[in-house]
């Protein structure tokens, strides 16, 4: 077996592994609720990456329990490069399917007034029904953000969620559309209607 | 200057580096004439625990034994039955390859209502040689001991009467006790072909 002798400088000085695959998909962060009014992914804070390095996003939603009975887990974007405000122009559709722990009230459905025409307000991504706090209560899902950081395009979305809602439903809603801007989406916030996130974790994924 | 020394298969064999992969592929089960294709946690290499916040199953090219079967799942909390109580949605769209049939439809009879037994996850998967289904399984946190289990599940299916069916099954495993393993089934006869791959989702 040949031995390859190399002072200590040839490793460390390494900066790229060119050949070597990381997965294409890439953990960019994870914040955990607690109590907090909101959680923010913020471009170039706290190891958030939101630009171009990657064409998607993926932010995956584990367990979000509000602190507050009957409220909506919701999102919003913004565009500025500080002092953040979230109040993108956005036009989205939103459906639900859902039934009930009793077996009754099933259906697919288009909920009319969930969904956004050019407003700038958050957009829910759950529907027909509202979460509560019961301790096992919660939502999971996923959200799809596709190249947030084009300045020539619309930003397109797309939310797929399951919750536990108020009188014991399973709802399984599909939120999409677009950030109608050209300006680059440098920050996403996730938030319930009112009241605080109790528990629950956000991770942010780039996909290459 | 110190010298470091190293074989020449130290760094050439580095294929992959570990911590920056978000998915990991944790295993694949090939279905050769299978009852079952089960994944449980602590057996046969697979984790499925709260080493992992979401996990991902793909279901590919999933074929009958028999003709016109319904591919199931079903999830286990406890013991050692798949049997854990669900509450869940499912609607579906299809469209005939004569162009026939093209709609929306909520199906009430393939969803369950605090229901133990499995959940179909697609209609009819047709025995001839070239149908199948394939689709992919999200389950969050199946170690929580304090919320449901959340699960959403999307499949495409050639129906034995060949038809397009794209099935939308989401809900919860209405349990507090962790979900420790998967199962998958035909509703009758086995599973004569098919890929199943389990993938854990890291969070840090």
């Amino acid at each position: 077996m040949s031995i390859i002798t190399l002072n200590n400088r040839a490793v460390r000085s390494v900066t790229t592994f060119g050949s070597v695959s990381s997965g294409s998909m890439v953990f960019i962060k994870k914040l955990t609720a607690s109590s907090d009014s909101s959680l923010s992914f913020v471009n170039g804070s706290s190891d958030v990456v939101l630009d171009s390095t990657y064409k998607e996003y993926l932010f995956t939603f584990n367990n979000m329990h509000p602190s507050a009975a009957d409220e909506m887990f919701e999102f919003n974007g913004s565009d500025d490069t500080s002092s953040h405000s979230y109040n993108i122009t956005k036009t989205t559709t939103i459906f639900v399917a859902h039934q009930s722990e009793g077996g009754g009230d099933t259906a697919i459905q288009y909920q009319a007034g969930d969904d956004i025409a050019q407003g700038t307000g958050f957009q829910d991504l759950q529907a027909y029904g509202q979460q509560d706090t019961d301790n096992d209560s919660s939502i999971s899902g996923t959200l799809h953000l596709f190249n947030p950081s084009s300045t020539t395009f619309v930003k397109h979305f797309m939310a797929s969620s399951n919750c536990m809602v108020d009188n014991n439903y399973t709802v399984n809603t599909f939120t999409a559309g677009y950030f109608n801007t050209t300006a680059a989406i440098t920050a996403m916030r996730f938030q319930y209607g009112t009241g605080n996130i109790d528990a629950g974790d956000i991770c942010l994924y780039g996909i290459l | 200057m110190s010298i470091v020394t190293y074989n020449n298969r130290s760094i050439a064999n580095i294929s992959a580096i570990g911590a920056a992969k978000a998915l990991t592929h944790i295993k694949t089960v090939t279905a050769s004439g299978d009852s079952t294709i089960s994944f449980v946690d602590g057996s046969s290499d697979v984790v499925l625990d709260s080493t992992y916040p979401i996990y991902l199953l793909k279901y590919i090219n999933v074929h009958p034994a028999s003709d016109s079967q319904h591919l199931n799942v079903n999830f286990r909390d406890g013991g050692s039955s798949y049997d854990a109580t669900k509450t869940t949605s499912y609607f579906e769209a299809e469209h005939g390859e004569d162009g026939s049939g093209a709609a929306v439809n909520y199906v009430t009879a393939s969803d369950l209502a605090q229901g133990t037994g499995v959940q179909k996850i697609a209609p009819n998967v047709g025995g001839d040689a070239d149908q199948s289904c394939s689709g992919e399984l999200f389950l969050f946190n199946p170690s929580s001991t304090t919320f449901v289990k959340h699960f959403i599940i999307r499949t495409n299916t050639v129906r034995s009467d060949n038809i397009t069916f794209d099935t939308h099954v989401a809900g919860y495993c209405n349990v507090t006790a962790a979900i420790d393993a998967i199962q998958f089934s035909f509703g009758s006869g086995n599973i004569d072909a098919g890929t199943f791959k389990l993938y854990g989702l890291k969070d840090s």
